[in-house]
């Protein structure tokens, strides 16, 4: 196996009594871009502030290229950031901004205006070059946090919600520029931020943090389909969650029993499951249908609607059931005219035995 | 937001008023200060320039003023240091009982001078060092660093915490980060302290007055004079010393206003 280009190990930050992460492992591919996620408060910023030497961690290691950096200064660790706040300095242009990095690491003047002229064009801005940071709009200031970090030609961007301050259709855009960014330098970018849309459209890798710990890593893929915990299913949105027991039937097939109702599920066949141990049932929206009546599936749940919210051409419908859990069904909004479903009424839920996802607890 | 005539009328007024009352004494300060006649009556006198060559020709006068600039060139730079390291730290750390050291260090100017003049007089005595020019400097910091401090504390209330982090994230060094970001963001403040403090120090004769014995500053020399006679030369000597504050004070004042306007576009 190739060594990780960093790695965390056993990494472990408290503030007194509190935690704020609690022994993380992870390790880090070269070239890849790695979202962070999570609630707020779930220790993703201080991480990415430890690899940036921003923090001290209290104990573990952080591994770059295999090299220990813990104890570096932050001004040895090479790990350029694009901050929250972009950080720039008002005080400069934006070439003198874009040359800062080149400046402190002893670049010659000539080269140092030669790299960050080259850097300001890819990013657009290569008119912009003798202006003050107060006259830029919030999307060229983000283009020159981005160059004044790539400029020093680092092996690692850190990315700490660089779009947040970004109105929606800009950020859209950004997402799109960072991504084609990434693939062409081919370095590692590690993106912290709480917004689904963005880890899931740029990263090759999902991290999803709560309470300090990491709940599952993988592939965007991987944690769409197959969330690990109830948290990631819960924090993903947009999937129903049941708890459940596993049971026998007389004929020794297994079934769920939920305050719901028993529910057939085909991942009971495989996953090694045994009679007695308590599961969530994880269904996505997209998974769901709605009947009039009931009798004509497997798995069906007697629901009242609760509530409906346009997303384009799509309908999230939310429902009650009886026990109160909450289900999410998304629906063609042709089906809503035609199913005739508002507010107030009762409906069937129901899904396939093929789909479903059980997680043990 | 609309406002009435008479409310409109009336603000004049009182603000009218309110700058009359301030600057009126002032003014006749110095109209007199020009005024031939020995004692200040209308009508006036003729045009001269007399009292003005006697107080330039009193030697103590010209050895107050003297003492009055040298502690002032010594005070402003120590007192604007002393006050700039403490708003750097407020700024940059965060520690246990901070607040309550910000109180102290606020605190000074807000003590009756007379409490710091008395404290500072039995202070200094015990060390041996009541009635000499060091004792002024020392005071003069105790009452002029808080200004700047307050003065800097202002300018780093509106710097981006992250600033000098950055700057370290992109290779400088603590120290490289310090100069080439703290010290290009704060220094119009820093002058503008460094100014106000002068014109503290300058100013100031209450504290003075206990602790400097023999030695006098020249608001020292001004009090002095009103005690023995009422001459005319009280009018220049007071004209002199009020044109020079009030320069350093609008120099104070301008570098921080355009700080804040040029932030503020």
């Amino acid at each position: 196996m190739s060594q990780a280009h960093i790695s965390l190990k056993n990494l472990r930050k408290t503030y007194g009594a509190a935690v704020a992460v609690e022994n993380l492992d992870l390790d880090i591919e070269e070239g890849k871009f790695i979202a962070i996620m999570g609630p707020s408060g779930c220790g993703k910023s201080t991480m990415l502030r430890m690899l940036a030497g921003l923090e001290e961690s209290s104990s573990g290691d952080i591994l770059h290229q295999g090299r220990r950096i813990n104890d570096l200064p932050i001004w040895e660790r090479e790990m350029p950031m694009v901050w929250q706040s972009l950080a720039l300095f008002p005080f400069l242009t934006v070439r003198e901004n874009v040359e800062f990095g080149l400046r402190m690491n002893g670049v010659g003047a000539a080269e140092r205006k030669h790299r960050a002229q080259v850097w300001l064009k890819k990013l657009g801005l290569g008119e912009y070059a003798d202006r003050g940071i107060n006259q830029l709009s919030g999307g060229q200031r983000q283009r020159v946090a981005l160059a004044r970090c790539l400029v020093t030609e680092p092996s690692v961007l850190l990315l700490d919600e660089p779009l947040s301050a970004l109105d929606a259709h800009l950020s859209v855009q950004m997402q799109g520029e960072l991504k084609r960014l990434q693939r062409e330098l081919g370095i590692t970018f590690i993106y912290v931020t709480h917004s689904h849309s963005e880890a899931f459209s740029m990263a090759d890798t999902v991290v999803i943090m709560n309470k300090g710990r990491i709940e599952q890593a993988g592939s965007p893929e991987d944690i769409y389909l197959r969330p690990a915990t109830p948290f990631v299913a819960e924090f993903l949105g947009g999937s129903s969650i049941f708890d459940c027991t596993i049971r026998p039937r007389k004929n020794g097939e297994l079934v769920l029993e939920s305050a719901d109702g028993t529910f057939k599920t085909d991942a009971l066949k495989t996953a090694g499951l045994a009679p007695g141990q308590h599961v969530s049932l994880v269904v996505r929206a997209d998974q769901i249908s709605i009947t009039p009546a009931a009798g004509w599936a497997d798995n069906e749940v007697p629901c009242r609607v609760i509530g409906e919210e346009f997303v384009g051409a799509l309908v999230n419908l939310r429902l009650e059931t009886g026990a109160g859990t909450q289900i999410t069904v998304q629906l063609q909004q042709r089906d809503m005219q035609t199913l005739d479903i508002e507010v107030g009424v009762g409906v069937t839920a129901s899904w396939h035995p093929e789909d479903g996802h059980i997680i043990t607890e | 937001m609309r406002v009435s005539r008479t409310t409109r009328r009336l603000t004049l007024a009182f603000t009218g008023l309110a700058l009359a009352f301030l600057y009126a004494p002032i003014l006749t300060n110095f109209v007199f200060s020009l005024n031939s006649d020995r004692f200040p009556t209308i009508p006036l006198g003729g045009f001269t320039l007399e009292w003005y060559r006697l107080i330039l020709a009193d030697a103590l006068v010209i050895d107050a003023f003297k003492n009055t600039v040298k502690i002032a060139l010594i005070v402003a730079p120590i007192a604007t240091a002393m006050g700039f390291a403490a708003a750097y730290a407020d700024y940059r750390f965060n520690f246990i009982g901070k607040r309550l050291v910000l109180v102290f260090a606020l605190m000074p100017p807000l003590i009756p001078l007379v409490v710091i003049g008395l404290a500072m007089l039995a202070y200094l005595s015990r060390i041996g060092l009541s009635g000499t020019l060091p004792a002024i400097v020392v005071s003069h910091i105790v009452l002029t660093s808080p200004f700047a401090m307050a003065i800097i504390r202002l300018r780093f209330s509106q710097i981006d915490g992250d600033l000098e982090f950055a700057a370290q994230n992109l290779g400088a060094s603590n120290w490289r980060a310090f100069w080439e970001i703290i010290i290009p963001s704060t220094k119009t403040s820093v002058l503008a302290a460094f100014l106000l403090c002068m014109a503290v120090s300058f100013d100031e004769y209450a504290v003075t007055w206990f602790v400097g014995g023999l030695e006098e500053t020249s608001s020292v020399r001004i009090l002095s004079f009103l005690q023995s006679a009422v001459s005319p030369r009280i009018n220049a000597i007071g004209s002199i010393t009020f044109a020079t504050s009030i320069s350093l004070i609008l120099g104070a004042q301008f570098l921080v206003l355009r700080r804040l306007t040029k932030d503020a576009k």
